[in-house]
């Protein structure tokens, strides 16, 4: 028999699908190509928005046509054509009223090859879902049992008409129309995203969740989740995604604004697993994306991130530390792979006194890929005892692949306190033949490296997302190693 | 149970083993001992697999199949366990988790299950109480900050968890302190067996007082110079290597 080696194994696994590469035919309603004001209009009243929202729009759309693309990322491709791109899809007919036992039967075979059941789903009954595939939500659960404690936790089209006061008053307060180039052209074209709001001292019951998916081919997704946790209230968000494999790159600039009230404590995990591109490099999902959280006095925000997909990445989950004595945490594990970019990291802004922030990033590199983590904590000149402790560990897999840490500190006060550690290390052979030695293949002893690497980050997730993970590792790196 | 008949080896284009040839049956310890550069851990790390090595010549037949054509995983299926003289760390993996995977990857090769939390659990515990290892050990991460008595006797508990046909014990005796040695032998000794053959590959002569030898062999220039009973290590330990390099 011959030695099957690491070059076989490599072969076989570059011929191994994106195992979520597949494409469900929903009847689907698509706006033409282009952006420009009149589109703008036509998403907001297909919507049947309010007049305020409309005008938003369009003050984000003007924001936008002014701005330019930002190049300083560490990532190179070739930028979006705005004016190829439809800005809205909706899947046909749908009926506010409807049950889970009528959403399309395509809808929930995709669901069950993600293996994401909704069945299953609801059996868990700790998960409440709010589905959002191309667009428009399809499927709300456990509405009721949210509902008794006064939370609410629907699409955030349906917050725009139901709880006006709500959304009017946070609605880019985190996360301005101008912030940057893509939150301005989210701010003009979201479709849909969620909405969560969490009354005064309620800790919501069960681990709230939400998946996205991109299906249309061509279309962009621009979601826009809104999440406020009002005074001494507690939450725990997930949002989870895959997308189908397609070869025209695929752009997806979402916004998640947080808002921590006082006393108050919001825990963001994500798993993402868009399609990363083929192992050629072509195609794969654009990731844009600006999440930020505002603490107000005492508040803690944790973002917690799984990152494997998607060919290109720029995202950095952010902490405004406004609130005296007030916590931002980032753990991260961002995964590239092949001809993948990340470009990721947090941006910890201690303005309060006693502010403390934590930040744990752990980047994983193989194939021909760049992963880069770019963070900033910035204290400010009234943030007195300001505290920061981030550590960077980067691990490399073969001699094709890089990793790179940018970390930025502005400290303006003299009594803040701030730690930064970087490591990077290589799989080694040693570790591999060690584990081979026990019986462990090469394959399961990169997964099993990996996870350890990654343990630290993987602990804080939900323990059902967990487990996803450590799966999304392995499936991201099998056959790296080199 | 392992017969190597004329194995030649090198890495680099360096040969280092030069027509070895040795005979193992079951319920036999067999130490290997020699000078620094004889090639003692080469010869280790060929039988469990290592491919940086290359085997130029000769075979490796463990219970009668060779095996020096597969990969290093297969090898550890079909029961050959090496203790490490140098075991690596692996961070952030727990030496609980890392044997649970072992275990169950050789099960699997085996088209067994996996073996069931409660069974694994007894195991570990059996395990750790014959080499009186505190459980709080088994959920630090593998060999990371460990002492060097705690790496091999964290070795061992692996030998005794796997349970090998063949176990080689590379310097095992390194960097163990007199009660760490006793523990450790006494570890060996229990899992011996009429069914399993230990090879022991060291330095000195004070660990074969503890795990006592059938047979010794010298090693030299990657050739075994001479073979012969347990006295042969205590005439070594007197008189040296030299005599025998001549």
């Amino acid at each position: 028999m011959s030695k099957y080696t690491e070059d076989d194994l490599k072969i076989e696994l570059e011929n191994k699908e994106y195992e979520y590469g597949f494409y469900t035919d929903i009847e689907s309603e698509t706006f033409p190509i282009g952006l420009n004001e009149e589109i703008v209009r036509a998403i907001s009243l297909k919507k049947e928005e309010p007049q305020w929202m409309t005008d938003w729009r369009i003050e984000a759309f003007r924001a936008w046509q002014e701005m330019i693309e930002p190049e300083w990322a560490n990532v190179h491709y070739e930028k979006p054509d705005f004016q190829a791109i439809s800005y809205y899809s909706a899947p046909k007919a749908v009926d506010p009223n409807k049950t889970l036992d009528d959403v399309d039967p395509d809808l929930l075979e995709m669901y069950k090859k993600l293996g994401i059941s909704i069945d299953e789903q609801k059996m868990m009954n700790n998960v409440a879902m709010d589905i959002v595939v191309d667009s428009v939500s399809v499927a709300t659960t456990f509405k009721k049992t949210l509902g008794e404690k006064g939370i609410i936790f629907c699409p955030i089209s349906e917050a725009i008409k139901e709880h006006p006061e709500l959304v009017q008053k946070y609605l880019g307060t985190v996360v301005p129309q101008r912030d940057n180039f893509y939150a301005a052209l989210n701010s003009a074209v979201f479709s849909d995203g969620s909405f969560c709001y969490i009354p005064k001292g309620v800790r919501c019951p069960m681990e709230l969740s939400t998946y996205f998916r991109i299906n249309q081919a061509g279309t962009g997704q621009f979601e826009r989740t809104l999440l406020i946790a009002d005074e001494g209230s507690y939450v725990s968000y997930l949002e989870g995604c895959t997308a189908p494999s397609r070869d025209e790159n695929q752009l997806h600039a979402a916004v998640v604004e947080l808002i921590a009230l006082d006393n108050a404590e919001i825990k963001y995990s994500t798993v993402q697993n868009w399609y990363p591109g083929n192992k050629e490099g072509k195609g794969g999902v654009y990731n844009f994306v600006t999440k930020r959280g505002l603490c107000e006095k005492n508040a803690k925000i944790s973002w917690t991130q799984v990152e494997t997909g998607s060919a290109v990445t720029w995202k950095y989950p952010s902490c405004i530390l406004k609130g005296d004595n007030s916590i931002g945490e980032f753990y991260s594990i961002a995964v590239t792979n092949n001809f993948q970019q990340a470009d990721t990291g947090t941006k910890m802004i201690h303005i309060g006194k006693n502010t403390k922030s934590t930040i744990i990033s752990k980047g994983i590199s193989a194939g021909k890929s760049h992963n880069s983590y770019r963070g900033l904590v910035r204290v400010g000149a009234g943030a007195d005892n300001a505290r920061n402790f981030s550590q960077c560990d980067s691990l490399l897999m073969g001699n094709n692949c890089s990793a790179n840490t940018f970390p930025y500190i502005e400290s303006k006060n003299t009594s803040a306190k701030i730690e930064h550690e970087a490591t990077t290390s290589k799989i080694g052979e040693d570790q591999v033949f060690y584990c081979n030695q026990r019986g462990i293949p090469t394959e399961k002893a990169i997964a099993l490296i990996v996870n350890g690497f990654s343990k630290e980050v993987l602990n804080k997730l939900p323990m059902e997302f967990a487990v996803e993970a450590q799966k999304l590792l392995e499936i991201s790196l099998e056959g790296s190693v080199g | 149970m392992l017969s190597i008949k004329n194995l030649h080896a090198s890495i680099e284009d360096k040969e280092i083993l030069k027509g070895i040839n040795l005979e193992v049956k079951a319920g036999e310890v067999h130490a290997i001992m020699g000078p620094n550069g004889a090639g003692k851990s080469t010869l280790s790390s060929i039988i469990a697999g290592n491919e940086n090595y290359t085997v130029t010549d000769g075979e490796i037949l463990l219970e009668g199949e060779d095996i020096s054509e597969l990969a290093p995983e297969e090898r550890a299926h079909k029961g050959v366990f090496l203790s490490f003289q140098y075991p690596v760390e692996i961070p952030g993996v727990s030496v609980t988790n890392f044997m649970k995977t072992a275990i169950n990857e050789s099960r699997k090769a085996r088209g067994q299950e996996d073996m069931p939390a409660n069974e694994m659990l007894k195991l570990i515990r059996e395990k750790s109480e014959l080499l009186e290892i505190d459980r709080k050990f088994l959920s630090r991460s593998l060999n990371e900050g460990f002492s060097g008595g705690e790496k091999k006797r964290n070795e061992i508990f692996q030998m005794a968890m796997l349970e090998p046909k063949l176990a080689i014990l590379d310097e095992t005796d390194s960097g163990l302190d007199i009660d760490a040695l006793r523990i450790v032998a006494n570890g060996v000794n229990k899992l011996k067996s009429k069914d399993n053959a230990v090879i022991v590959i060291t330095h000195y002569q004070r660990l074969l007082e503890y795990i006592v030898p059938d047979f010794v062999h010298v090693l030299h220039d990657g050739k075994i110079v001479k073979s012969g009973g347990k006295e042969l290590a205590l005439e070594l330990e007197e008189k040296g290597y030299d005599w025998l390099k001549a």
